[in-house]
Parts: C-alpha cells; sequence; structure tokens
C-alpha cells in the first residue's frame, strides 16, 4: 500500500482479538481503515468479517460471552476504553444492515428519531436535518410529496436508502453497512452502490458484502477474511488484479471449497 | 469449485497452443520454402492460412464468452485478455507467413537467395523466434520470453543489412528491380514476423505480471 499519513487514518485496529464464548472469531486483526474511502470485507461466510465490523461501533458488546482484546482507535481515541460512551460513539460511527430495518412510523419521524434523541427539538431544525438526510441518501425525490406517509410502505431499495438517511441524519463520521443489498433487486442495488461513492466524499465507509463484483466496482480498499484471519488487504484494483497471497487469488477467482 | 468454469479456461489455453502450433509451422515452412524453392510447401502454406483465421475468431469468442459470462479477476482477467490480444499477433504472423509464401510462388527464389546468405538467417532466426514465444506462453517461461525479445535486435540489424546490399544492388543494376522488390518485401515481413513474436512475449509477460512493456496496466 502507499505511504498513508495518520491524517487519512480514521480507524485503527491492532491484533484484535474475539472469542465467542470457546471460538475464537477473530484472530490478531490489524488494518487500518482510511478516511473518506470505502473499505471492503470479503470472505466466505463465517470468515468473521461481519464480525469484524460490528467490532468497530460495539455491536458485538450485546452478544452473551464475548471477549475481545486489542486496540480499535477512531481518530486515536480508543473506544474499548472505560467511560467510552457507547451511545455517542455509535453515533459517530452508524450503520446500515442487510435487511431494511424502518421503524414503524412516517418517513419523516424514521429520520428524525435520531436527532430527537440526541436533544434536538426545533421543527425548523428538524426539516432541514431530515431533507438534507433524505438527499444525501438520494432518496429525497420520491418521498418529498409523503413524508408523512408510513415508511414500511415503501419499496425495500427505498428502504435501505431511508435507513442510510436515518444513519447520516445523526452526522456520523463513519458508516458501516453489513450487506446493504443483498436483499435488494439489481436496479436498487445500483442506486445504492451509486449512493455509497457520494457517501465517501462526506464520511468513511466499510461494507461487507458476499458479492465480489459489487467489491470491485465500489470499494477502494479490499481486506480479504478467511476463519478468521485478515489474510490481505490492499487497494481494490490489486487484491482484484494481482493479489499477493495465494488464498486471496482462489477465492477470489473461484478455486475455493 | 467452478469446474465448469476451469473448463472453459483450459480449452481456450489448449486452443491458443493449438493456433500457436499452426502459426509455428507455418513460418517454419515459409523459411522452408524460401530456402529450398519449394513451391509446393508455399501453395500448403497459403491454403493453410484460413485454418489459422477460423483459430483466431474461435479463441476470440471463447475469451468474450468468459469475461461476459464469468466475469474472470486476477489470473484468470489477466490470461483471458492476454489471449485476446495474443491472438491478432498471431494470426499477423500466418498472415505475413503466407505474404512470403505467396512471392515465393511467383518470384525467382534462386535470384533471391543468391543476394545475400544473411537472407536465409534471417528467415531462420525470424522462425526460430516465433517457436520461443509459442513455448514462452506453453511454458509460461518468461526467461525464454525476454531472450526473445532481445533476439529482435539481431532480426532488425540483419534487415538493415540486407537493405544495404539491395540498394547497392539497385544503383548498380537496373535490370534486376523485380528480384529487388521481391527480396525487400521478404525481409520485411519476416522484420514484422519477429515483431509480432516479440508482442506475444510481452504479453506472455503481461500474464504473469500484470506488467505491459515495464507499465503495471492493470
Amino acid at each position: 500500500m502507499a505511504e498513508l499519513n495518520n491524517s487519512d487514518i480514521k480507524i485503527v485496529t491492532k491484533d484484535v482479538n474475539l472469542f465467542y464464548g470457546d471460538n475464537h472469531a477473530l484472530k490478531d486483526v490489524t488494518l487500518d481503515i482510511l478516511s473518506n474511502k470505502i473499505t471492503a470485507f470479503i470472505g466466505p461466510s463465517g470468515c468473521g468479517k461481519s464480525t469484524y465490523l460490528k467490532t468497530l461501533n460495539r455491536m458485538n458488546d450485546i452478544v452473551p460471552n464475548v471477549k475481545i482484546s486489542g486496540k480499535v482507535l477512531l481518530d486515536g481515541e480508543d473506544i474499548y476504553e472505560n467511560g467510552v460512551n457507547v451511545t455517542y460513539l455509535r453515533k459517530k460511527i452508524g450503520m446500515v444492515f442487510q435487511k431494511p430495518n424502518p421503524f414503524p412510523m412516517s418517513i419523516y419521524d424514521n429520520v428524525a428519531y435520531g436527532p430527537r434523541v440526541h436533544g434536538i427539538k426545533s421543527k425548523a431544525r428538524l426539516d432541514e436535518i431530515v431533507e438534507n438526510s433524505l438527499k444525501g441518501a438520494a432518496i429525497w425525490e420520491e418521498t418529498k410529496d409523503r413524508l408523512k406517509q408510513n415508511a414500511l410502505g415503501l419499496s425495500g431499495g427505498q428502504q435501505q436508502r431511508l435507513c442510510i438517511a436515518r444513519a447520516i441524519a445523526v452526522e456520523p463520521e463513519v458508516i458501516l453497512m453489513d450487506e446493504p443489498t443483498s436483499a435488494l433487486d439489481p436496479i436498487s442495488t445500483l442506486k445504492i452502490e451509486e449512493l455509497m461513492s457520494q457517501l465517501k466524499e462526506k464520511y468513511t465507509v466499510a461494507i461487507v458484502t458476499h458479492n465480489m463484483q459489487q467489491a470491485a466496482r465500489i470499494s477502494d480498499y479490499t481486506a480479504f477474511f478467511l476463519v478468521g484471519e485478515m489474510i490481505e488487504y490492499g487497494e481494490t484494483q490489486q487484491i482484484f488484479s494481482r493479489p499477493k497471497n495465494k488464498k486471496t487469488e482462489e477465492y477470489i477467482t473461484g478455486r475455493f471449497g | 469449485m467452478r469446474n465448469s468454469f476451469i473448463e472453459k479456461l483450459n480449452q481456450l489455453n489448449n486452443d491458443l497452443i493449438k493456433m500457436g502450433g499452426l502459426v509455428e509451422d507455418a513460418i517454419k515452412n515459409a523459411a522452408k520454402a524460401l530456402e529450398e524453392d519449394d513451391v509446393e510447401l508455399a501453395k500448403k502454406i497459403i491454403a493453410g492460412d484460413s485454418l489459422v483465421n477460423e483459430a483466431e475468431k474461435k479463441i476470440e469468442s471463447q475469451s468474450l464468452n468468459i469475461i461476459l459470462r464469468e466475469q474472470p479477476v486476477a489470473g484468470d482477467l489477466r490470461k483471458v485478455s492476454a489471449a485476446l490480444k495474443m491472438v491478432t499477433d498471431m494470426e499477423r504472423i500466418a498472415d505475413n507467413a503466407a505474404d512470403i509464401a505467396e512471392i515465393i510462388v511467383t518470384a525467382n527464389v534462386k535470384s533471391i537467395l543468391h543476394i545475400s546468405a544473411s537472407i536465409t538467417e534471417m528467415a531462420e532466426k525470424a522462425s526460430r523466434m516465433v517457436g520461443d514465444a509459442v513455448k514462452s506462453f506453453v511454458d509460461v517461461d518468461l526467461e525464454l520470453a525476454q531472450q526473445v525479445v532481445e533476439r529482435d535486435d539481431e532480426v532488425d540489424a540483419l534487415f538493415n543489412e540486407i537493405k544495404t546490399i539491395l540498394i547497392e544492388n539497385i544503383s548498380h543494376d537496373k535490370s534486376n528491380v523485380d528480384i529487388i522488390v521481391d527480396t525487400i518485401m521478404i525481409i520485411k515481413y519476416f522484420e514484422r514476423i519477429a515483431d509480432h513474436a516479440v508482442n506475444i512475449c510481452e504479453w506472455v509477460y503481461f500474464f504473469e505480471t500484470g506488467e505491459y512493456k515495464s507499465t503495471q496496466i492493470i
């Protein structure tokens, strides 16, 4: 990888190990996630890529019998240190899941939910946030005349973009996406992919995907995981044209398993 | 395991090796037909060119279908794209061999050979370059590929040497102009054939490394 300035690094993970009971799910994972880039995590099911993603905003905390060691630094600050406010952390590091999960309330209230939780009460300010967030998630034109309607009436692809709008409404710095398009049709998938390349101008994006072509299309950097280990990490162009590790080549060319 | 995909790649590889064999035969026979003034052999080369054209079309179609249906990456993508580029050079070599054969059929070959012993030397060198280019591909032998690239200078030097002799000949004796013109065409074809052999080797190098003419193009 090219030489990096410290200011380019948003998240540092160093020797991260994670156990679910006796199951050693992440083994000494060390990698840096760069600011305003899309970083993709690929690998077969059970390789640890989603588990790794969830360590970045402490989503694994709620899993019983989980034990995590190593360091995860956001802008140099350890997010696992005692006294870290996890709610505030997740405001900074938002997440979008595989299945669109809008709240059963209006489109407007879905987006305004986070800002309200964080204390914003002014109607004018909320209106502004809702509009900007929906615009940022490329769904404003489709929803501006139906903001009061229930979000569950939107299509799957629209719901997922609404979830992205909801994530960016609290002005995060990082957006984690866990297979955000695996439940969507190809057109909705392309819209989300287009959106991701716009999002990286303002945010740092990390995505877990099972779709290798998607990783190749949209990401700047790719990390390949296998049985809990991070096998290779590099520029996406390099990973998909000249992977250095034989296991990476075997996986991406389908000579695996 | 993507068995059917791997099967398609193996088939592509086998077809490239087969086409390489046809092309190698064409240029070897062109050098031989010239050396031995063998019109029958020259006619066979001309007739055989259509086989090479068919092989080229088949490989192009296979490669494009693999890209369309399998979206190859990494070494597989390099292989398929190298195949697409290489077949063009292979086809040109066979064309040039057929061009030389056409001249052999109609020209005064003995007089041509009388001009300089370097003509057969050049034919043999170009022919060996093609043979080794194909071998470097089959064996993925980058060292051999590099040797072929370097040997192009020898063929270029012979081309210039013969050209100088031809210029001298024509300035003294205008009665042999047709022989001179046939000779210059033959040596130009051999010189181009050597260039195409170099191109094949450059694509072999790309297939292994992603580097083409010292630039990382993928």
